[in-house]
């Protein structure tokens, strides 16, 4: 199966008055074609900061440090600006979290879903507008004709969100990120969505769905990735993840989960908060609040090692408890 | 008196992309903060400072009076007995300038302390009342903002005649329908948050949580269209003098000072380009504090 | 829609008979007679009282309102007192010099703003910014009476460029407009600068860029079209210091418009005169508020009430 989407020990971060705060450390993750992979975590871990660095969306000050980021073999990192917008919206699209705030105000529906193909591809005013009904109609847009002449203020939530995910997809790109495309609505409506997004990695697209709600990772990706405090800390088939947790964080974070479920009177909860970023601890990112925390934990940060069935782990602790 | 919100008195953690949440500033910290990062505006501060104190200590600064004519020395170019030049009646231009600087000085100050007051009790009140009040207020601030505020002060003036405490009226007119409207819309944000809606269910009078709990949300943007509106202040007043609607000669004021240079602009260009200049220098001086201050006094400003 | 701007137009009538009802009282409660005063200390009492009574000005203040605003209606302002003309027709012949400049001056101010501040946004904290916003508080900061002065002596007196005063032909008008125009510049080039500047942040300009929207295509289709909404309202409240600021500069360019006739209104104490040029200016401000208002209408969909199923 081809890779659409590679990325090789990307670094990127924003200079803070403290010094240079990274945000993304050494992460390495890939995207398969027709899959759908989760990168899960808690806010402000560094999945949103990964997304758009793909993308090449980095708001400033931030920057990527080093790496590389390799879209169907080609190297984004370091490519001239103009290659790079060529790719965005055609070759890889992006759904962002908030579908109230993402959409242009002033702006008809109709103009924004064909706003990508005028941009790529030399059409007729009329060829454009059919294809962007035919899109919206595609995504489950009903009366679709005549939702292209309303302003996004007047669409439900939803709506929307099937607007965005309309437009991300109107050129049949190969990569699509959806950050959190389902945090800001309904449940019914979020299953809706995510019934859509299966629709289409089955048609070939390779989807990067970051997330920090393990339920919906766990209906619709193949693939996890576990991030915390800018690292991936595990990274496992969805299945394999799920039954067989094995960094104290991603167990943390599924005993929340399955306790919310009803699993017993007390919420399971991680004491204490994320670090912050320009006062890191030395050793593993997660040390100051594991409960399996050894002496070696805090002296210097442990790899990556796989522990069979592909499944990876950053956890001393967990290494040697797999190994007795 | 300032409000703090219940913070859960655990160790802050900062993580990019949080907002952090706006805590009320002490007055320390606010001048603390325009000291540190805002060089502009304390400058600016300087400078007003300056002409407050030229204003103040304007007998004691010239060995001239502002009045008496020296009509063996009109029109004289700067020269070191008389460093700004003389005028049309001889009088020294620096002397004038110095008594002017009291002028410009209360006539940017004055009023606008007036206007803010009012506008502020009438913002708040309309804000807080709502309904018929708030609706024949914000109807009488339509009106005074249709004015173009120059034929206002015009008409007023006319009717009243020039002279100091005319302007101060007429200023005060003019002004206190733009404070009234800002702080209407803020007072209509305070009320709606959680503490005003606690004070009212717990029953506290509705002048008390006017009085409480807005009026101290307020006073930071009062604050901003106070030192916003004395150069606005200053400037309508220098306007008004220049069509000779203002201060009346033989008083001195810097935009009458301007008026009767005009006459003498390509001979005597000092004349009014002197005082043309203060009034930029007092006006560009409080612009930049009041940038400053809003800058400052914003809770919710990015923290980058 | 329709009702909505009904409802505007309404309002903005009530204002303006409102205003001219204030501008009536302000200048009916002038210490003295105006006749006395317009007809010089040597006329006697009965010419005085004879010529009141023409005028209408024996009668109660209701009564004389009244009559007033039923004239005014027509498009009769009454007589100059002291140039003896019809109110109205002086004003004609003032407005289209008045209307000429303010709208050369509005249309320097908002190339001049808009392209600054833009220019000022995208390169923010760069040489140009810093120097467009130092000459933006400039703009702010210089009263129109030095701009005016500076401009004249600069490009007139001294470089013979353009003409010191009067109406002589299109070129007159540049030096007033400039002048006029400087503060506004200066306002709307920083009010285009801070609002693209929060704008350029907004979710939806990531979504553009998503797209493949390269730097000034974002900016064009997505950022201005949003900026312009405060500025719009901006351009509105600027046109009654445009007006006010036209006082200033027709008189130092003896210009002869509005402006200039209510500075004659009042060095002549020719009250029907102010009191003509002091409603017209300000009908013309209701006006632009309420074409603001309803151009809002038009460039921001969310004002607009209707319902689409």
């Amino acid at each position: 199966m081809r890779n659409i989407l590679e990325v090789r020990h990307l670094c990127a971060g924003f200079p803070t008055l403290k010094g240079e705060a990274v945000a993304v450390n050494d992460v390495s993750l890939t995207v398969p074609e027709g899959k759908i992979v989760g990168l899960v975590g808690e806010s402000g871990c560094g999945k949103s900061m990964t997304a758009r660095a793909v993308m090449g969306l980095i708001r400033y000050p931030g920057r990527v440090i080093s790496g590389s980021i390799l879209l169907d073999g080609r190297e984004l990192v370091g490519m001239p600006k103009k290659e790079k917008r060529a790719l965005r919206g055609s070759e890889m699209s992006m759904i962002f979290q908030e579908p109230m705030t993402s959409l242009n105000p002033v702006m008809k529906v109709g103009r924004q879903v064909e706003e990508a193909i005028r941009i790529h591809e030399k059409v007729t005013a009329e060829e454009a507008a059919r294809r962007s009904v035919e899109i919206l109609t595609k995504v489950g847009v009903p009366e679709a004709k005549k939702r292209c002449l309303c302003y996004p203020h007047q669409l439900s939530g939803g709506l929307r969100q099937r607007v965005m995910i309309a437009m991300a997809m109107i050129l049949g790109p190969r990569l699509l990120i959806a950050d959190e495309p389902t945090t800001a609505l309904d449940v019914t409506v979020e299953a809706q969505i995510l019934q859509l997004m299966r629709t289409l990695s089955s048609g070939g697209t390779g989807i990067l769905l970051i997330s920090h709600d393990l339920g919906v990772i766990a209906q619709l990706c193949d693939h996890v990735y576990v991030m915390y405090a800018g690292r991936i800390v595990e990274s496992a088939d969805v299945n394999e993840l799920f039954d067989r947790p094995l960094h104290p964080y991603t167990r943390g974070l599924l005993n929340s989960v399955r306790s919310l479920r009803g699993g017993g009177d007390v919420l399971d909860t991680i004491p204490g908060a994320v670090p912050n970023l320009t006062r890191m601890p030395a050793g593993c990112g997660f040390s100051p609040r594991c409960p399996e925390r050894c002496d070696e934990c805090v002296m210097d940060v442990p790899g990556l090692v796989d522990m069979g069935n592909g499944h990876l782990v950053r956890c001393r602790p967990a290494e040697g408890e797999e190994a007795k | 008196m300032i409000k703090k919100r219940a913070f859960p008195e655990k160790e802050k953690v900062f993580r990019p992309g949080d907002e952090q949440l706006p805590e009320p500033d002490g007055f320390r910290t606010v001048l603390r903060r325009l000291a540190g990062e805002n060089k502009l505006a304390v400058v600016s501060a300087a400078v007003i400072l300056l002409f407050v104190l030229a204003a103040v200590l304007a007998p004691v600064l010239t060995p001239y009076t502002e009045k008496d004519m020296d009509l063996r020395h009109r029109l004289s170019p700067p020269s070191p007995e008389h460093l700004f030049g003389t005028d049309e009646g001889g009088r020294d231009i620096l002397t004038r300038m110095l008594f002017g600087s009291r002028v410009s000085l209360l006539i940017g100050v004055v009023p606008s302390l007036v206007s803010m007051l009012l506008g502020a009790a009438l913002g708040i009140v309309s804000g807080y009342a709502g309904g018929k009040t708030d609706a024949v207020i914000m109807r009488l601030a339509d009106l005074m903002l249709a004015f173009p505020s120059m034929l206002l002060a015009m008409v007023i003036m006319y009717t009243l005649g020039g002279g100091l405490m005319n302007i101060f009226l007429t200023l005060s007119l003019v002004n206190w329908a733009g404070v009234a409207r800002v702080v209407r819309s803020e007072t209509l944000r305070i009320i709606k948050t959680e503490y005003v809606e606690a004070a009212r269910i717990t029953g506290v009078a509705g002048i008390r949580i006017m009085l409480c709990h807005v009026l101290p949300n307020c006073i930071p943007t009062m604050l901003v269209l106070f030192t916003l509106n004395i150069p606005a202040s200053i400037l309508t007043e220098s306007s008004l003098s220049f069509l000779g609607l203002g201060i009346q000669p033989p008083d001195a004021s810097w935009g009458l000072m301007v008026n009767t240079g005009r006459q003498f602009l390509y001979s005597a260009p000092w004349l009014s380009l002197i005082p043309s200049a203060a009034i930029m220098a007092i006006v560009l001086a409080f612009n930049f504090l009041g940038d400053g201050l809003a800058d400052v006094l914003d809770p919710y400003r990015k923290n980058q | 829609m329709l009702n909505h701007v009904l409802r505007r137009f309404f309002q903005a009538f009530l204002v303006l008979i409102l205003v001219a009802l204030l501008i009536f009282l302000m200048l009916r409660v002038v210490p003295g007679n105006p006749i006395a005063t317009m007809m010089g200390e040597h006329a006697n009492a009965a010419a005085i009282e004879r010529m009141t009574s023409e005028l209408g000005l024996d009668q109660p203040i209701p009564v004389q309102f009244f009559r007033y605003i039923l004239n005014a209606l027509r498009g009769d302002f009454g007589t100059s007192y002291s140039m003896g003309k019809p109110v109205d027709r002086l004003i004609r012949t003032a407005f289209p010099n008045t209307l000429i400049l303010a709208l050369c001056a509005a249309l320097f101010a908002w190339v001049v703003g808009i392209v600054c501040g833009t220019i000022s946004a995208v390169r923010k904290n760069s040489v140009l910014d810093r120097l467009f916003m130092g000459f933006s508080l400039l703009g702010v900061s210089v009263p129109v009476f030095m701009a005016a002065m500076i401009l004249q002596y600069v490009f007139a007196y001294h470089l013979h460029w353009l003409d010191i005063s009067g109406v002589k032909s299109w070129k007159s008008f540049i030096l007033p407009a400039v002048a006029l125009g400087w503060n506004s510049a200066g306002s709307i080039s920083r009010l285009v600068r801070s609002t693209l500047l929060e704008i350029l942040q907004a979710d939806y300009i990531d979504t553009a860029r998503a797209k493949g929207r390269g730097q000034a295509g974002v900016l064009i289709f997505h950022a201005m079209r949003n900026a312009m909404l405060p500025v719009v309202t901006m351009m509105a409240l600027q046109l009654s210091s445009l007006l006010s600021g036209a006082v200033i500069t027709e008189s130092i360019f003896a210009v002869n418009g509005i402006g200039r006739l209510a500075v004659q209104a009042i060095e002549g104490r020719d009250i029907p005169l102010l009191q003509g040029t002091a409603l017209f200016s300000t009908a013309l401000v209701i006006l632009g508020n309420l074409t603001a208002d309803l151009l809002y209408g038009v460039l921001d969909p969310r004002i607009r009430k209707e319902v689409v199923r």
